[in-house]
């Protein structure tokens, strides 16, 4: 079948390949290219065959401990000495299949050889591996918040035996423990994959965990006298192939199963960090990290990720309120919308004021624009929130549309009335001010302040010292009620999108936002913007930055628009980690 | 498609008329009449009837003894010799109701509970009673042997939300349940 290298042309295609840092490999009888260095895995995931592994991560040095990515390798077999290697037509020269098989997570590819993903001897293997794997492993799937997206599960219907042979007592290992504030530990299920502590030594620099005795009387623990308690710990819940690490706060809350996932970016910092949003009706239980390699790679911090719980807490506002002497009382939208309007056109221009904030939307943000102009006012400003960036993923803005609100206000600095506007209204010349997603003691107004205008309105989440002291309180969207684009510290563009509806009969903020236009402009509702995707075109056809852009368009992992010159430091990190061939990315 | 004439079968006067078969019914009707007033009724013993003929008078007189084993009754919860509730809110059977029954609220058992090692029970379990189909799926899924379906059918109320279920009443109708596969025991 091969023919002498003598009759194939000079350019083989070991030749071609290596012009582009390439190596040939064959995949399950295909060739194909693959860049030099990478993993026998990742070159399998190109080659869209699954290897099933669960040591392996693509952000995590491989130490090659489960041994569940068994996969049968060839090479050519070195020829004699003088002889030359004997090729066939395509100029590959044969493989020489190993008995033995090799892991794919921790080789590398090398050119010409030969992956076998199945076939009878990686398949017995694979029975093998599972079989140990389950050997120790307790019965606990009925009570295992991992139930339902756990790997064991998975592999073990797809790649198991189906039964067990053992007959013997299952070694007992410490169950329910507690290692940090977020984490619970379960031993018995932990299949010493690692992952936890390679996660907690290489990405959140706090080496915490580790494994003590030997054997199946392996044990993972954390380090005497330290807790798990790093900023990062519930990342190793979500890279956990199994139940042993699982979150104290969604712990028994509900079943994956009935989580719908919904894609969207959080919003606690400029970094943006892309997610999932798990919802069941119209409550949200978890949020977990999304890989997105240009902004949070697969990670994220837990204070991020927990603050969803703000959404539907006790201080959450759910109808529109007016001051009625000292007191709150519900009134109806339209009356709110209509009160604000016609409480607003009793000052003059020059005595009104909009503290809008960088925690909105590009889409709100542009309405906020079209709603000054309206007002007449140039008084109008977001509010800085600068804090210490943590090194890895939380950004020194602790606002996640700053770059969105310079673009869309067209402005340098969004920020730098916010002066001018406090010594308004202490001086007095400011009379009614109009806040919107903002709190006005974070703005530094105090509350002698707050207690001086003459009127109030404002657009509020939480009950807090800004609604107290509104006379009308509009109550707006969380983060994953809403729909929406922000662009993060680096210039990217990216969506927000809606999870559950508002709670009771709060309102999306752009549409709070057009209202109080229309009812400004004395038009009838139902005159301006119909949808999201309407405000977002006509804010396209203003910020050139937007230009050409839609809603649908950024996508899910949303697209760099601008150079902000901002980097962050954890991509950094990772990158300069897969630069020196430590982690295959 | 091929096309099947039928013809009309000839009838003779007599049948043309059918005061015959009107006789044939009649006899047959009063056949039956009779043999329940005399009580000689088919199946009357069997029925335990204690009125005329078959007639069972529900609800003074039951037929629960004659329910077959696999009667599939009202769902519930059972406990198990030593009073443990076998639920562990795996909510598996809330997965697979086809009509969306049963409603779960998993619940965590405290460290101080004897059965703490079981780390979850449901903290309410709610059976719509107006939904349920009867159809066993809870009973099949459920990997703790914890549902079965009981032979309760008489499941009235004045209010819909007195035909939902509630953990304590679930427990109420299930009982308790010997024999089955001890999962937590001191070896788990
Ligand atoms: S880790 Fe997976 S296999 Fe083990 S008990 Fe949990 S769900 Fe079941
Ligand atoms: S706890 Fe989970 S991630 Fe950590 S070693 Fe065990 S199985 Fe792996
Ligand atoms: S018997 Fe069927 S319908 Fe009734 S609760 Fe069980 S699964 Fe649901
Ligand atoms: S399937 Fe069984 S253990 Fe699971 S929730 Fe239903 S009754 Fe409880
Ligand atoms: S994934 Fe290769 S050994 Fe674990």
């Amino acid at each position: 079948m091969s023919e002498p290298a003598a009759t194939v042309e000079a350019k083989l295609p070991k030749d071609l390949a290596a012009e582009r840092g390439m190596v040939n490999v064959q995949i399950d009888g295909v060739w194909l290219q693959v860049p030099r260095g990478m993993r026998m895995i990742e070159a399998c995931k190109l080659a869209q065959k699954e290897v099933p592994h669960y040591c392996y991560h693509p952000k995590l040095t491989a130490p090659g401990n489960c041994r569940m990515c068994l996969v049968q390798m060839g090479m050519p077999p070195r020829p004699a000495p003088g002889q030359d290697p004997v090729r066939d037509a395509d100029g590959y020269e044969n493989i020489g299949w190993m008995p033995r098989p090799v892991i794919a997570c921790a080789n590398t590819v090398s050119e010409n050889m030969g992956i076998r993903t199945g076939g009878e001897l990686v398949e017995k293997c694979r029975e093998g591996v599972m079989e140990f794997l389950l050997i120790n492993h307790p019965l606990d799937c009925p009570i295992c918040d991992q139930a339902g997206e756990c790997r064991l599960q998975e592999f073990s219907v797809e790649h198991g035996k189906g039964e067990s042979r053992f007959v013997d007592a299952k070694v007992k290992k410490p169950k329910n423990v507690d290692i940090g504030p977020r984490v619970r530990l379960d031993d018995e299920r932990c299949i010493m994959c690692s992952r936890c502590i390679r996660f907690m030594d290489e990405v959140a620099a706090d080496p915490v965990l580790g494994f003590t005795q030997r054997g199946t009387h392996t044990t993972l623990t954390v380090h005497p006298g330290k807790r798990l308690d790093s900023n990062y710990s519930l990342n190793t819940v979500d890279i956990c192939p199994v139940g042993a690490l699982t979150s104290n706060d969604f712990r028994f809350q509900m079943r994956v199963w009935f989580l719908k996932e919904t894609k969207s970016i959080d919003v606690n910092c400029g970094t943006g960090s892309n997610i999932t949003i798990w919802a069941r009706g119209n409550k949200v239980h978890r949020i977990t990290p999304r890989q997105n390699d240009e902004v949070n790679s697969n990670w994220m911090p837990d204070s991020h990720r927990l603050s969803f719980h703000q959404i539907d807490s006790d201080k959450r506002l759910t109808e529109p309120l007016a001051k009625d002497g000292s007191v709150h009382a519900p009134i109806s939208w339209g009356s709110a919308i209509a009160d604000s309007a016609a409480e607003l056109r009793k000052f003059h221009a020059s005595e009104i004021a909009i503290i809008a904030s960088a925690r909105m939307t590009n889409e709100e943000l542009f309405l906020v624009r079209a709603l000054a102009s309206e007002l007449g006012t140039s008084l109008v400003t977001t509010v800085p929130r600068m804090g210490e960036s943590d090194g890895l993923l939380i950004s020194a803005d602790r606002n996640p549309n700053s770059t969105g609100a310079k673009l869309v206000w067209q402005s340098g600095d969004t920020a730098g009335n916010l002066a001018t506007i406090r010594e308004g209204v202490r001086q007095g010349s400011i009379k009614a001010l109009l806040v919107l997603s903002e709190d006005l003691v974070e703005a530094g107004f105090s509350s002698e302040d707050l207690a001086k205008p003459a009127f109030i309105a404002s657009i509020q989440l939480l009950a807090g010292p800004t609604a107290e002291a509104s006379h009308i309180v509009l109550p707006g969207a969380a983060f994953a009620e809403k729909r929406g684009s922000m662009v993060n510290v680096t210039g990217r563009i990216q969506r927000l999108n809606r999870a559950v509806e508002p709670l009771g009969s709060a309102k999306d903020d752009w549409e709070i936002l057009r209202d109080l236009i229309l009812a400004l402009q004395g038009a009838k509702v139902g005159d301006g913007p119909n949808s999201i995707e309407d405000v977002f075109k006509a804010m396209s056809s203003q910020v050139p930055e937007f230009d050409g852009l839609s809603l649908s368009k950024i996508g899910d992992l949303g697209q760099a628009i601008v150079a902000t010159g901002v980097t962050i430091p954890l991509l950094d990190n990772e990158r300069a980690r897969k630069a020196a061939g430590l982690i295959n990315g | 498609m091929a096309v099947v004439k039928v013809t009309r079968p000839k009838l003779n006067a007599g049948e043309k008329m059918y005061l015959g078969a009107i006789f044939k019914g009649f006899v047959i009707t009063m056949k039956h009449a009779i043999a329940s007033m005399r009580n000689k009724t088919r199946g009357a013993d069997a029925m335990e009837s204690t009125g005329l003929g078959i007639t069972m008078q529900y609800p003074e007189q039951k037929w629960d003894g004659h329910l077959p084993d696999y009667y599939r009754g009202a769902p519930a919860l059972v406990t198990d010799e030593q009073d443990r509730e076998r639920c562990v809110s795996c909510q598996l059977c809330e997965f697979i109701c086809p009509p969306k029954a049963i409603k779960i609220t998993p619940g965590e058992i405290p460290s101080d509970d004897p059965w703490a090692k079981v780390e979850k029970r449901p903290k309410e379990f709610e059976i719509d009673m107006t939904r349920c189909i009867y159809c066993g799926m809870c009973e099949e899924v459920c990997p703790e042997q914890a549902i079965y379906l009981r032979k309760d059918y008489a499941i009235t109320g004045l209010k819909r939300a007195d035909m939902v279920h509630n953990k304590k009443k679930l427990y109420e109708i299930g009982g308790k349940r010997v024999g089955l596969v001890n999962k937590w025991n001191e070896l788990k």
